[in-house]
């Protein structure tokens, strides 16, 4: 598209997009937030069904993106296209804000927006997130953006996307119980750990993301915005705040989250969602929360766990934060990168 | 007595070919009506039609609900009719494997139906499943093996217990005895027939074999080119053909 055509169709909307080419926030190679305005406003008039929706599945076109599928091209998309150069960014991958897909993703948007990003949940408004929901409660004005690889909770059981959609459309949810059902016969109990099927707003069954179940009492009435991309697969999905979602479950096996019987090693808290670490040669283990800046928020604040000596200096050095969030010197950098790809 | 299904002049094009031709029956309450017919005479598109499957060109099938509400159910939305189709009939396959979740245990076919009716009490899902297991002389062992471990005839049976077990008004059949050998389709012959006399069902059995129809239905209805040529009681038919095509098809049965 020619920057004419371009220019033609912003008139047609109260809000031109803000013109950030000689911003030295971000890359000037690239606009604002890497996709073009058209393809934004496309993936938002997608969301905003979403919203109207709750739980239903948007298609829309989903763009080819600087990383391979299954890398969070779904929450990319959805974070470029509802990220403004005011909001402050944070990323996560299984809860942490320092796994090599969180810190890259976070390094794609601080170069192509120039926003602030930070590993507080408290002061993000945009988190994008893979596998988890902070443990910090989340307050109205925040958007959590999930990368979701499969959006169809139905397609285990039902290959045909004809059928699956018509499923939805009539409420014939009832056979998504045979998985919960397959499960107890199994094993004695519902042993579906994570992508546990919720039922949104009493009407449309969702698949939450690869979460923990544990988090799914989280999305249950949350004041933030829930957003949900799915790359490959082209759909959007939502859940508005104060939205009712429910697991699915049976009268005499009711839902019910993971527990553990440890605290974490670091922080002592028992509530949160642990990793089990291996800290040594010896096979030596520890559990420690998933969410790194509720861990280090806790120590902060003197909480102190059962690690001691060289075992609690490695597991603190796994969840150390050294980003300062700033693109300071980067231009230089920006302006090599660009001369190497040509 | 109301009929529990009235069809009028239902007829079905695939293009040029006619497959059914302006067919008209009433079914009653408990009854069992066989079409038969030879293969690409249009049986299975009747039944499909009569399912909900498929829409016929013109013509209409009339339904006499549980609450006594006659309903056309092709002037239905298509999801009421798929909740008729789910909470009052019942389809068995010709195969098995259509008409089951082959990588789902024996247990959690017969008791999806249960839950697609809102059924969500393990226990007594379990309990029921179980329960049915027995009634088509399965047994309860093997509610947590899959259908893939299950002999044919085994499946057959499975397939009949995971449509029975919501106590359906009206059962569809198509050719439910089809590719078992001769020993496993007479047990299955007589299930069925225990099965439908015990439960007062009403069922259209499409089948292309004489000794089938006469051992499960009342009234037999014969087929040819989308047409019926024949329409009676089922031992007047095969005893007394006046159709010159039933004739042929009476007279071809290896009689011993």
């Amino acid at each position: 598209m020619n920057a004419e055509t371009q220019n033609s169709a912003r008139d047609h909307t109260n809000n031109p997009a803000p013109d950030h080419t000689n911003d030295p926030a971000h890359d000037p190679g690239y606009n604002f937030a890497y996709l073009d305005e058209q393809t934004k406003r496309m993936i938002r008039r997608g969301l905003l069904k979403a919203l109207a929706i709750p739980g239903y599945q948007v298609p829309f076109g989903s763009r080819e993106m600087p990383l391979p599928y299954g890398w969070g091209t779904g929450g990319i998309q959805v974070t470029a296209s509802v990220i403004g150069a005011d909001d402050t960014l944070k990323v996560i991958d299984q809860g942490a804000d320092d796994t090599t897909n969180a810190v890259s993703i976070r390094k794609f948007f601080r170069r192509v927006t120039g926003v602030k990003t930070t590993e507080k949940t408290a002061e993000a408004t945009v988190i994008q997130t893979r596998h988890r929901i902070p443990e910090a409660p989340l307050r109205e004005g925040q958007i959590l953006v999930y990368q979701v690889p499969i959006p169809e909770p139905l397609r285990w059981l039902e290959r045909r996307e004809s059928e699956s959609r018509k499923m939805h459309a009539y409420a014939e949810y009832g056979a998504m119980h045979v998985q919960l059902y397959e499960s107890i016969a199994r094993f004695g109990r519902i042993t579906t750990t994570y992508d546990y099927p919720v039922k949104v707003a009493d009407r449309y069954l969702m698949s939450p993301s690869p979460t923990p179940k544990f988090d799914n009492p989280k999305m249950h009435m949350n004041p933030a915005i829930q957003l949900f991309g799915a790359g490959r697969e082209k759909r959007l999905y939502a859940v508005p705040p104060y939205t009712r979602v429910e697991s699915l479950a049976f009268e005499d096996h009711p839902f019910e989250v993971q527990e553990w019987d440890d605290a974490c090693a670091l922080c002592g808290d028992d509530k949160s969602f642990l990793d089990e670490v291996v800290v040594d040669d010896a096979g030596t283990r520890m559990f420690m929360c998933s969410d790194s800046d509720h861990c280090r928020d806790r120590r902060a604040a003197g909480h102190r766990g059962g690690a001691e000596g060289a075992a609690a200096e490695a597991l603190a050095a796994m969840t150390g934060g050294t980003d300062d969030g700033s693109n300071k010197d980067r231009a230089e950098d920006w302006a090599k990168d660009r001369e190497a790809a040509q | 007595m109301t009929p529990l299904l009235s069809v009028d002049a239902v007829t079905f094009r695939y293009g040029k070919t006619l497959a059914c031709d302006r067919i008209g029956f009433d079914l009653h309450p408990g009854e069992v009506l066989g079409i038969v017919g030879e293969s690409g005479s249009g049986k299975t598109t009747l039944l499909n039609c009569l399912a909900g499957r498929l829409q016929p060109d013109s013509g209409t099938i009339r339904y006499t609900r549980a609450n006594g509400e006659a309903v056309d159910i092709y002037r239905l939305g298509e999801a009421e009719r798929r909740f008729l189709a789910r909470t009052e009939w019942g389809f068995v396959h010709q195969t098995p494997r259509d008409g089951l979740r082959m990588g789902v245990t024996a247990g959690g076919n017969v008791g999806e139906p249960l839950m697609a009716v809102g059924n969500r009490h393990y226990e007594n899902i379990r309990h029921e499943a179980a329960s049915w297991l027995t009634k088509v002389e399965i047994d309860a062992d093997r509610i947590d093996d899959r259908p893939t471990t299950f002999s044919g005839g085994m499946q057959q049976r499975l397939q009949i217990a995971r449509n029975l077990v919501t106590g359906p008004r009206l059962v569809f059949m198509d050719e439910p005895t089809g590719g078992l050998d001769v020993s496993v389709q007479a047990r299955l012959l007589d299930l069925v027939r225990g099965l439908v006399r015990d439960l007062n069902l009403s069922a259209i059995l499409v089948t292309h074999d004489l000794a089938v129809a006469r051992l499960l239905a009342d009234r037999l209805m014969v087929m040819r080119r989308g047409r019926v040529v024949e329409h009676g009681l089922t031992d007047q038919v095969l005893d007394d053909p006046h159709d010159a095509y039933t004739q042929l098809l009476v007279s071809s049965v290896l009689q011993t």
